[in-house]
């Protein structure tokens, strides 16, 4: 019958599934008895192979973008170079690999012990040194068989060829520190991994970074590299072209020579910075390296404190620069017209205090143009008294004194733009009258930075329109090779009449023709400027030259070209060299005219001149 | 002749102890996906939470195939068999390609393996043509079936899938075994090839080379070590054989922890699960594994009728079929062939038609009155 058995029929089946019972035993016996071969005969020797044959991940450093300046010129670049890993998980005698170690490459055991407890987890090589000197790699491989989990890796090294110049813009490179490690936006690093630390390579560290890849290891019992399979490529990261033009950015180190100080040059059409030069220097290529603390603590505790960017982070008292806008500002507010005059006798009492004039004989009766043009003291006491502290600080603000400058560069510092509200805030007392007029010729507790100046006279020369002061003109996308050029950023008009940045220019232009900078009159290029002496010491007695040099004056001159249609605009600065006039103007003058006899070579058109305008074109070594 | 009465019994004690050795397999599954897979990504939700979804799911089909009288659901046998055909061809043509395989069906996130359906309606299918169909001679004992059984074969074949192919050849056989060829003496030959078979293969797969076997893998199962040279046998090997007698503890298994070991979660769970258990652990689970299908073959002795015991000794043999050959294959025995171990793997499809198979056996069970003959 269908669907059911026959007797004969079950039987048979019955019998069947006695044997598939067997037959199944017999299949797991069997299966057993290769587990038990596996596991329990050979178990230690598979156990030595899985203690052995473990994979060691090894990150590929990605090569980092490189920067060039604004023609082309090559600015950072990579060479190669050794580094020396350690891969945690094969060491088995920590102390003694450390003592051989500190023996073979000279280094303090504290240091490799340090480095060997980094974050990090057990699979991943911890990197010892950087930039081993073929000698030491070369020891090291030869001793590699005493060395287990010791591993010299070719990494490409951050190099500058210009050594100091530029330095300060571009900065340097470093391991990341534990702290940036916790941090965010390095969440993709390791320890070990290259940052920018300072400068350019920090500021724009995302697009330079570039992405590290990591290669798969396979070593025998000896530590010895079996196989490598590259699981990820590094990918290298952008290029930058900076607004630096390097020529005049040497240029203007040249210039500043031994003397401390910052020279900022900027196109105020657009805002791009040409050159921004501080000094001292330092050597990025000494500071990307590894430091040791006591190198380290040079560096620091230098009293010229070289890592301080003077440009941008150095703060100073504006002196007579200030009278810029103060002098827009008065315009402005009505407190005074063009013709108005005040009669100087070298000295304005308040109170009973006497402020005096630096000319101590006075300059007789001034309207606002000679006193810009002679730098009239009094006339600066008279009209800041009339508008007030916070009507001053209120044009101050609007051109950008007292705030950042936006500039794409790590730690700028705002200087103080004075005012009863700050005064409150920061002092915690009221605001005393006298204050006011130390304030109006750029003293008292204001303070600036060369870059806000050079910012402050491109608005100026620009009737204006201002731009954030940028560095990189463009980056170029490494996996794409698209160049994106960056745009300008406007940052909006100072509101004024243009009737008064005219006149104000006219009378800059008389500072450099016939007032206090005539040592920055140019035959090739109308310049107009302002010259500033910054006290440092409130007290003085005597010349110039019997102070003590830390206490003479800071010398400022800030300065634009061709008057009639700007295309250059400088800041300069040096520490303690006395009268802006004397000390910084001529320093402005070489800038400017060097700029333009660039410009005239290019647009004449010299092949390697037009080839270099280009971007990118060439990268002609610097 | 029996008298057709459908008993629908309740549980005793005999279900308990099945469905409790289910759920103790399922567990290990479940620990072993859990410590491979701890720190990967599984995309909407980990690894083993997804196993636990779809053990809910198999839930649901182990009891619909146990609670529906399984002579209604082996009807639906033929019209089954013609929808899984079309999901195969369909698979060819519109299937999602993973590791140079087209397997799986998009579902929305989900993707299912109609070729793990396959194998269950296959069964279904033989069992009800054996129980029908009258048994006369060669060709309706061997060739017919055999006829029945290749479209699926041949399209499962052509994916390639070479694991869901031999489980396919692997069901039929013990069909074949039981009830199709009439020789006591052929039957026995035929069981002991089959339990020889490792050693045949070993022999004659041992004396070739490396570079050969790749070959002839590569070309029946591309999807394997796309990087050669037996790498993945031998990981497996060395993770099972480095467990020792009492392995490494949870989560201490060097070889899948450092992912050296590839598909720990789904084809080589076995290999972690030795790692981490040792030779103890791999008892227990083969334990385990021999007293369900001790249980099973009591259910296809005493079934009621031949339907009953022959969907019983193929869900039994399948079963067998892949416990065996998985832990074969990742213990060095066989070559690398894509088999999940059965209710311990992680996957869906695979997972769903385990549990649906085993609530169709207890339907067996459930409906068996004391034989009449």
């Amino acid at each position: 019958m269908l669907g059911s058995y026959s007797e004969a029929e079950y039987g048979d089946f019955q019998r069947r599934l006695i044997l598939l019972r067997i037959g199944l035993l017999l299949v797991v016996a069997l299966l057993a008895l290769r587990l038990w071969h596996l596991q329990i005969r050979e178990g230690a020797y598979y156990r030595d192979l899985s203690e052995n044959n473990k994979t060691r991940q090894v990150l590929m450093e990605p090569a980092r973008g490189l920067i060039y300046d604004r023609h082309g010129v090559l600015l950072a670049n990579n060479v190669p170079s050794f580094s020396l890993y350690v891969a945690l998980d094969e060491v088995r005698d920590r102390e003694a690999l450390i003592e051989k170690l500190s023996d073979l490459l000279e280094l303090d055991p504290a240091f490799i012990r340090k480095k060997l407890g980094g974050k990090g987890g057990k699979l991943l090589p911890r990197k010892i040194k950087d930039r081993l000197t073929l000698r030491d790699a070369v020891l090291i491989e030869s001793h590699r068989l005493d060395l287990p989990g010791v591993m010299i890796q070719v990494e490409s090294q951050r190099n500058y060829p210009g050594g100091v110049t530029a330095s300060h813009v571009l900065g340097y490179v470093g391991e990341a520190s534990a702290e940036q490690l916790e941090k965010p936006e390095f969440s993709d690093l390791h320890q070990g991994s290259i940052v920018g630390q300072y400068g350019i390579e920090k500021s724009f560290d995302r697009y330079v970074r570039g992405q590290a890849g990591y290669k798969r290891i396979e070593v025998d019992a000896h530590g010895h590299e079996k196989k490598a399979v590259v699981v990820e490529k590094p990918q290298a990261g952008n290029d930058l072209y900076l607004t630096i033009d390097v020529r005049l950015q040497k240029l203007a180190e040249e210039l500043l020579g031994r003397e401390y100080g910052a020279i900022v040059a900027l196109d105020p059409t657009n805002g791009d910075i040409l050159a921004m030069a501080s000094r001292p220097a330092f050597d990025p290529n000494v500071l990307s390296r590894e430091l040791t603390p006591k190198q380290w603590a040079e560096i620091v505790q230098d009293e010229g404190r070289p890592l301080n960017n003077r440009a941008s982070q150095g703060q100073y008292p504006p002196g007579s620069t200030f009278k810029v806008p103060m002098a827009v500002a008065a315009l402005e507010s009505k407190t005074v017209s063009p013709f108005s005059t005040v009669t100087c006798n070298g000295g304005y009492q308040f109170g009973n205090r006497i402020f005096r004039d630096w000319k101590v004989t006075g300059h007789g009766a001034v309207n606002l143009h000679s006193a810009l043009v002679h730098s009239c003291d009094v006339y600066f006491y008279t009209v800041g008294q009339r508008m007030g502290i916070d009507l001053m600080a209120e044009f101050g603000k609007e051109f950008g004194l007292g705030q950042s400058t936006g500039v794409d560069l790590p730690s700028e510092r705002i200087g103080v733009m004075p005012s009863t509200a700050w005064k409150k805030k920061v002092k915690k007392e009221p605001w005393l009258p006298g204050e006011t007029i130390s304030v109006a010729i750029g003293q008292g507790y204001m303070t600036v930075t060369p870059l806000q100046m050079a910012n402050l006279i491109a608005t100026v020369a620009n009737d204006g329109v201002n731009y954030r002061p940028r560095l990189v003109l463009a980056v170029m996308d490494r996996i794409t090779g698209n160049l994106q050029e960056l745009p300008a950023v406007p940052r909006g008009k100072i509101n004024a009449k243009p009737e008064t940045f005219r006149l104000i220019k006219e009378a800059l232009a008389d500072v450099v023709k016939v007032g206090t900078a005539t040592r920055a009159k140019s035959s090739i290029v109308t310049i107009g400027g302002k010259t500033g002496t910054a006290q440092v010491a409130a007290l003085r007695t005597g010349p110039e030259e019997s102070i003590p040099k830390k206490f003479r004056d800071h010398a400022w001159f800030i300065a634009f070209a061709p008057v009639e249609s700007p295309k250059i605009a400088v800041a300069v600065l040096v520490e303690h060299m006395g009268h802006g006039g004397s000390a910084a103007a001529p320093l402005a003058k070489e800038i400017i005219e060097a700029y333009f006899k660039l410009t005239d070579e290019q647009s004449a058109g010299t092949t390697s001149a037009a080839a270099a305008d280009r971007i990118g074109a060439t990268s002609e070594p610097l | 002749m029996i008298n057709r009465v459908t008993e629908a019994r309740g549980f005793d004690t005999f279900d308990l102890r099945y469905i409790g050795l289910i759920a103790a397999i399922l567990g290990i599954g479940l620990l072993s996906i859990h410590s491979v897979t701890h720190d990967q990504d599984g995309g909407i939700a980990p690894y083993y939470l997804k196993q636990v979804a779809w053990i809910g799911v198999g839930t649901l089909a182990f009891i619909i195939m146990w609670a529906w009288d399984y002579h209604t659901i082996a009807r639906l046998a033929y019209p089954a068999y013609a929808v899984v055909l079309f999901l195969l061809v369909f698979v060819l043509f519109e299937g999602r390609t993973s590791k140079g395989a087209q397997r799986w069906i998009a579902l929305g996130p989900f993707s299912f393996q109609p070729s793990e359906f396959a194998k269950l309606v296959l069964i279904l299918v033989l069992a009800q043509y054996y129980s029908k169909a009258p048994r006369i001679g060669w060709l309706q004992r061997v060739i017919v079936p055999g006829l029945l059984m290749l479209p699926g074969l041949l399209l499962i074949l052509k994916q390639p899938d070479l694991g869901s192919g031999l489980s396919f050849v692997a069901v039929y056989a013990a069909m074949l075994l039981m009830v199709g060829v009439r020789s006591q003496a052929l039957g026995i030959a035929l069981l002991f090839s089959v339990m020889l078979f490792p050693f045949v293969w070993e022999g004659a797969w041992g004396a070739l080379h490396d570079y050969q076997r790749q070959r002839i893998m590569a070309f029946v199962d591309p999807s394997y070590d796309p990087s050669g040279k037996g790498y993945h046998a031998l990981q497996s090997r060395i993770a099972i054989g480095s467990g020792e007698l009492m392995g490494k503890g949870l989560f201490g298994g060097t070889q899948s922890q450092l992912k050296f070991l590839p598909e720990g979660h789904t084809d080589f769970v076995f290999a972690v699960y030795a790692e981490e258990w040792g030779f103890v652990g791999v008892l227990v689970l083969l334990v385990l594994f021999v007293s369900l299908i001790w249980l099973s073959l009591d259910i296809a002795s005493k079934a009621k009728d031949q339907l009953g015991a022959l969907l019983a000794v193929g869900i039994v043999s399948m079963l067998c079929f892949c416990i065996v050959v998985n832990i074969g294959m990742t213990a060095g025995m066989f070559p690398i062939v894509g088999i999940p171990l059965p209710l311990v793997s992680y996957g869906g499809s695979a997972t769903i038609m385990s549990m649906a198979s085993l609530g169709l056996l207890l339907n067996v069970k459930r409906r068996r009155l004391s034989l009449f003959y």
